[in-house]
This record gives C-alpha cells, structure tokens and sequence, in this order.
C-alpha cells in the first residue's frame, strides 16, 4: 500500500489548517454561507437535507486495517456509529456537525487521509478495480497510477474550478470492474504483441441525465505520457468546456458536440504544444509509487485447499457464500473475499462501526492488512488463504456481513436517495429493501444468477442506473414517487446504456415489478444464459408482455 | 480598485480604453477586439500597451502581438470560471514574460491558485482587508504539479523527490 511520505503528510496537514481557518471564518461570520459554500465543497462538505455530510476519499478504494479503525472511530465519534460507502469507493458520514469538521479531517490526516476533492467541479477520487493487484486476469496492478494521477490532481490550480465534476477510472484488467467506459476519463491498460504496455484513454462517458459510453482518443499512450496527456484533455475541457447550462457541462457534452475527431485534434493541437520535453521525473515518480503496490510476499500454496472444500461439504450455507462471494485470485490457494454490504433489507452500502473493525481485524489478521472498497459498494479482502476462508465467513455470519449475495440480485446499487440528499426526487432506499426482502430466498437469487440492479433517487444517476442489467430511476410525478425501469445497461468492457421498458411504477408496485422481470427472463433464458446476455438476444418484447399485458 | 502585487497594495498605472472611441494618453490597455482592429496606431505608440481577454478569446491568437505587450488582463466573470486558469498558462508558456492581472470575481481562496498559474496583479476589490489576502497567498506550502510560479517558501513536491533529475524546461521564474 501506498505510505505517505513527509511531503504528502505536509501537504495534508496545510489542507487541512486551512480548512480550519475557513471554517472558523465561517462560525465567526467573517465569511456569508455563499462565500463558504464552495470552500466546504472542496474539502466534501455538503449540507444535505438534515446534516452537514463529510465525503471521505479512499483513493482508488484502498485502506489498512488501520485506516478502516479510524473510519469507525470517527463514525462513534462524530456520526451516528454508522458510514455509507459509496460508489466513487469513498464513504460518507451524514450527521456531521460544521464545527468537528476540522477535527475530523486531523484525525483522517493522522491516518493519511482527506477529504480533499470529493466534490466542487474539480477532478474526484480516482476510482479503480476493487480486485486490484489480486485479480487472476489483470495485466497489471492500476493502484500506481491511480495514486499518480491522485498527487497530481490534487489541488491543481489549473483544474479546480472546471465547468463541472470530473472523474477518472483507472483498470489494469481485460475484464472491466471500474466502469471506465462510463466516466470522464477512463483508462484501459494493454499489453501489445511485444509485451510492452499501454494505456487506452477513453473519454467523454458518464451518466448522468445525458448518459453516454465514451469514446476511445488514444489506442496505446505510454504510461510516461499519461500525465501530460491528461493536463492536455483538462485544458481543452476547461476552455471548452460548457458552462452556461449545468446539466450540459460535462466533458460528455463537449466531446458529443464536437464530434470525436475535433475534440481529439483539439487535444492532441494542446498536448503538442506541451513545453515539457522529459519525462524523467514522472518516470522516477511511477517508480517509486511503484514500489509501495510490490506484489506482496504470498505463500506458496497448493491450488487445492482440503480444509476449505470440507468446510463446504460440511456446511451449505457457507458453501453458498463461498460460491457466490469468492473472486479469482492470482495466487494458488489464495482466494479474494468479497464481503457484501447488502443483507436481506438492509441499505446497501452502510456498515456500523463495530462491523468496520471487525473487518479491519479480518484483514489485518487474514488478508496482509489490507482491504478495498468496490465500486458497488461492497468491501474486498483482496490476499486470503483459501484455509482461512471457513474462519472469516464464520466472523462476518456473526457481524451481520454473511450475506451470500455479491454479484446477485441482492447486491443492489442505490444512492442515499431522498432519505438524505437534496437533489433527490424520490427515495431509493427502501426500494432496495424492498428487492432484497422479495429476493430473500437464496434458491431464487441463485437460479437467477449473475444480476445488477442499480437504483438511483433523481435524474443525476448516483446509482448508476443506466448501467445496472435492470435500472431503477426514481421520480416525482405531481408529488407522488414513481420509478422508471430500464433494461440492458452495463459499466464493464462491453458496456451499453439500459433502455426504458415503458411506464413507471408507484413504490410499492417496483419490487414486484422486478420479480415478473425475472421470472420471464427465467422462462426464456438458455442454459447457462446470464441476464444481460438474454435480454441482449431477445430484447424488451417478452419483458413488457410481462409486465403491461395485465396492467 | 485596488491593486495587489506581491502582497501589497500598488497603484494603477494604466488607462483602460473601451472598444471605441478616444484613445487615452499613458500605458493604455484595449479590449482584444481593438488590438486587431487598431494594431497599426496602437504598436507605434511610445507608451506601454495591454490587452484585456475575454474568456472565450484564444491564447494563441495573441502569439504574434506578445512581444509588444506588456499587460494582459484575464477575467474571472465568477470565482468559479476556471478558464483564466488555462489562458494564464498558455500565455506563459507561450513565454509571455509580461503583467498578467486577474479581474472580475476574484476571491482571497482562489489567490494562491492564481499565483501557481501565473498571475502576478490581482484586482481585489474592497471586501477582505490586505492581511487576509496576505494570508491566502501562502495557505500551501507545497504543489504536486510540476512548471508552476512558486513564491519563496513553496515547493513542488515531485521536484524535490526527484531533484537530481532533469529540471523542467521551462522552469518560471519564481513571482
């Protein structure tokens, strides 16, 4: 894991006294609530519908058990004795009170931590495959450029105040878990026919009210250049960029109005015009980043853990769980712990601070210290043993974190939704408790397999609706709730937009809804045929046959 | 409207011209579009000349008139208008050497920023006092970006790493 060194700890501690100096300006009253409002912004505070809301940022999702104790005293301290991970793979606390604000942000700069940039229209946590550095088909670790492209957004001088919020995901894998293709920037590593690699720089996805897949400008940029290259697309954005409509200001919009080869000769015009010749120091820079993300020291290991598959005979519940939430691992006898934050009626994503130390003491114990935070919104052990698997299932059964359903229909992406936030239209929460409660039955959620559903509570997309297999938008129509369905979406390397299916649904009507869904999608899928795979064979027909005939 | 340069308060110099009209005597800055259309009385002028950009005016535009100016006045119609940012830096990389003023909505938190890009005079208007701006000058001590305009006591983070590597080649100088 990446350490901070005495510059970064410096650069911290600076933030964050001056975040105390603004704070204090604003209780004193030297400075009005406008003139505040975009500097808790930059620091991740938001004055939500009840609190004020802190953003934490885990760059690129990854956190030591330490880091992860901290989080939970924090929540005993200054929250409720809860946190909400997200899915920028931050966490949020939302009973924060304005004065604690620079005491909280000390206490995260103790365990070198901020949370510097998880809003304001500057460029956001750098997110990144949660199974990184452990995935069995990664090409190589992202980690070391996400935490470069971190120092190097952070503060930019150029880049903080945009034309409007800016992210980048970084994926080192084939198989795409960081959604890149639906985000400002995305970046795709290659290895070509000589085994050099390379890096695929997408750009101009996202999601949104306008949601669009981005488009490729560069096939193979070597890693040294991704620096420069970057500040050149920053450049053209800022400049370019919209700003005299928010909801058209995204770099989407741009690159879409432009046209894919205007905005790419406008970038590359800037990046050639770069006066920078050497890329010593970004060179020496990855390299030392480098060093800190060294495959770790893992025992050699048969492939074949005999504890493990007795523990699996002997006891089908966990059987199940070892199915359903083990990943691949690239070690043998190593396998990736993927502990869902989703139980049966629960809210996706929040975990209480008890529950957030015993992860921590699960990999601190288990797991080489260290532990990710996914996109979706769950928590990774990234270096396990298969022959301590039995032990840690039977740790989280007892925490409240043995749900066995990671990648199934109960693993639900929802934002915090008209419960909290003030944008939101309608409220997401409770219709994913309501899904999972109806998908309780572990059987069904198995026939169905492999399934994202994503719910967001208004039309800025948080939860990701448009790339869930099924999308759930929340609405307001003359007062009233009501939520949209879509079909089809996906965030991975073969991504597409999902496509509404017809008229919405009160609340109460959703979960049912989703549960015909399924059950014509189980009549007609072909063996071994995901839902993603069916629904792109057969298309929305036989789904709003369904669903409409009888209404 | 008062004047910041390295931290004091300074006095105006400058005539600011509009788009028509009577041309004032002194050092006299024109809006852009009056660059172009009066260039020939405007470089046979003894007094200094500047040029005031609006934001969707292009850096490059000005390459060939930068040798004869020795203001260029960047404006920020909201403090969170970022493009002054980028024009700032494409001037200077351009290797324009020259005042570069920031105006508009310009704001003690945005100070130091500003300074990193390049700018050197600030119109700050009456609502902080100077020692509030003085302080905003320094909240930072440090940069991860590699090519800013440092003040004394700050430094780039991954230049002082790596110091005994290749130094930027367009190294500003230092305010």
């Amino acid at each position: 894991m990446y350490r901070y060194d005495e510059f970064d700890h410096q650069f911290v501690r600076d933030r964050t006294n001056q975040f105390r100096d603004q704070a204090g300006r604003r209780l004193s009253g030297e400075l009005t609530e406008d003139e505040f409002r975009p500097l808790r912004l930059m620091n991740g505070l938001y004055l939500q519908l009840h609190a004020y809301m802190l953003r934490v940022a885990i760059p690129y999702g990854t956190l030591s058990s330490k880091q992860m104790r901290q989080l939970a005293f924090i929540a005993d301290k200054w929250d409720k004795g809860y946190g909400h991970f997200t899915t920028r793979q931050n966490i949020q606390y939302n009973w924060i009170k304005l004065e604690d604000t620079a005491d909280i942000l000390d206490a995260l700069a103790d365990v070198e931590m901020h949370a510097i940039q998880t809003s304001g229209n500057c460029i956001r946590n750098v997110t990144t495959d949660h199974w990184a550095g452990a995935a069995a088909d990664e090409i190589a670790d992202p980690r070391p450029v996400g935490e470069l492209l971190r120092q190097w957004s952070s503060l930019h001088p150029e880049f903080s105040f945009l034309p409007r919020k800016f992210k980048i995901a970084v994926t080192g894998a084939p198989n795409d878990r960081a959604a890149v293709k639906v985000h400002d920037i995305g970046l795709r590593l290659h290895k070509n026919a000589e085994g050099a690699i390379g890096w695929e720089v997408i750009v101009g996805g996202g999601l949104g009210r306008t949601p669009m897949i981005g488009v490729t400008v560069r096939d193979f940029l070597p890693e040294l250049e991704l620096v420069g290259y970057l500040e050149a697309i920053m450049r053209v954005y800022n400049l370019y960029g919209r700003r005299d409509n928010k909801y058209k200001a995204r770099i989407k919009i741009l690159v879409h109005e432009l046209g894919a080869d205007k905005f790419k000769a406008e970038v590359e015009s800037e990046y050639a015009k770069r006066p920078q010749a050497s890329t010593e120091v970004e060179e020496r820079e990855l390299k030392r980043i480098a060093a800190y993300f060294a495959a770790p020291q893992l025992e050699k290991l048969p492939r074949w853990s005999a504890s493990f598959e007795e523990a699996k005979l002997g006891n089908p519940a966990f059987s199940r769980w070892a199915r359903n939430n083990l990943g691949a691992h690239r070690a043998d006898g190593y396998a990736i712990v993927n502990i869902s934050l989703k139980p049966d009626g629960g809210i996706p994503g929040d975990a209480t601070s008890d529950q957030m130390r015993l992860m921590a003491e699960l990999a601190e114990r288990y797991s080489l210290d260290e532990l990710r935070v996914s996109h979706a919104q769950n928590v990774v052990l990234p270096h396990v043993k298969k022959d301590d698997v039995f032990a840690i299932w039977q740790a989280l059964e007892a925490a409240g974190l043995g749900a066995a359903n990671y990648g199934l229909a109960g693993d639900i992406i929802a934002c915090p939704g008209l419960d909290y936030c003030a944008l939101a239209t309608a409220r997401a929460i409770p219709i994913a408790q309501a899904i999972s409660r109806k998908f309780s039955d572990s059987a069904k959620q198995d026939e169905i397999g492999k399934l994202k559903i994503n719910i967001s509570g208004c039309i800025n997309a948080c939860g990701h609706h448009h790339v869930g297999h099924i999308g759930i938008l929340g609405l307001d129509k003359k007062g009233e709730e009501y939520y949209q369905i879509t079909l089809g979406g996906s965030s991975a390397e073969n991504a597409s937009i999902g496509s509404i299916l017809g008229p919405g649904f009160a609340g109460h009507e959703v979960a049912d809804a989703i549960e015909t869904i399924l059950d014509t999608y189980l009549k007609l899928r072909g063996p071994g045929e995901e839902f993603l795979a069916a629904y792109r064979r057969v298309g929305a027909k036989p789904f709003k046959e369904a669903l409409y005939a009888t209404a | 409207m008062p004047l910041l340069k390295n931290n004091t308060l300074i006095a105006e110099t400058w005539a600011h011209a509009d788009a028509e009209g009577e041309l004032p005597t002194g050092d006299v800055v024109v809006p852009f579009a009056r660059l172009l259309k009066n260039w020939e009385q405007l470089s046979q002028r003894r007094d200094k000349l500047g040029v005031s950009l609006v934001n969707i005016d292009r850096a490059e535009a000005l390459s060939t008139f930068l040798p004869k100016l020795q203001l260029i006045v960047l404006s920020f119609p909201a403090f969170n208008d970022g493009r002054a940012y980028s024009l700032a830096r494409q001037l200077r990389q351009m290797g324009y050497r020259g005042e570069l003023r920031a105006t508009g909505n310009v704001l003690p938190d945005q100070l130091q920023f500003m300074l990193q890009v390049g700018f050197d005079t600030f119109e700050i208007g009456e609502r902080f006092p100077l020692s509030t701006w003085q302080q905003a000058s320094k909240q930072m001590s440090l940069a991860y970006q590699r090519g800013l305009f440092r003040r004394g006591s700050e430094a780039e983070i991954w230049t002082e790493r790596h110091t005994d590597a290749e130094p930027w080649l367009e190294q500003p100088h230092a305010g």
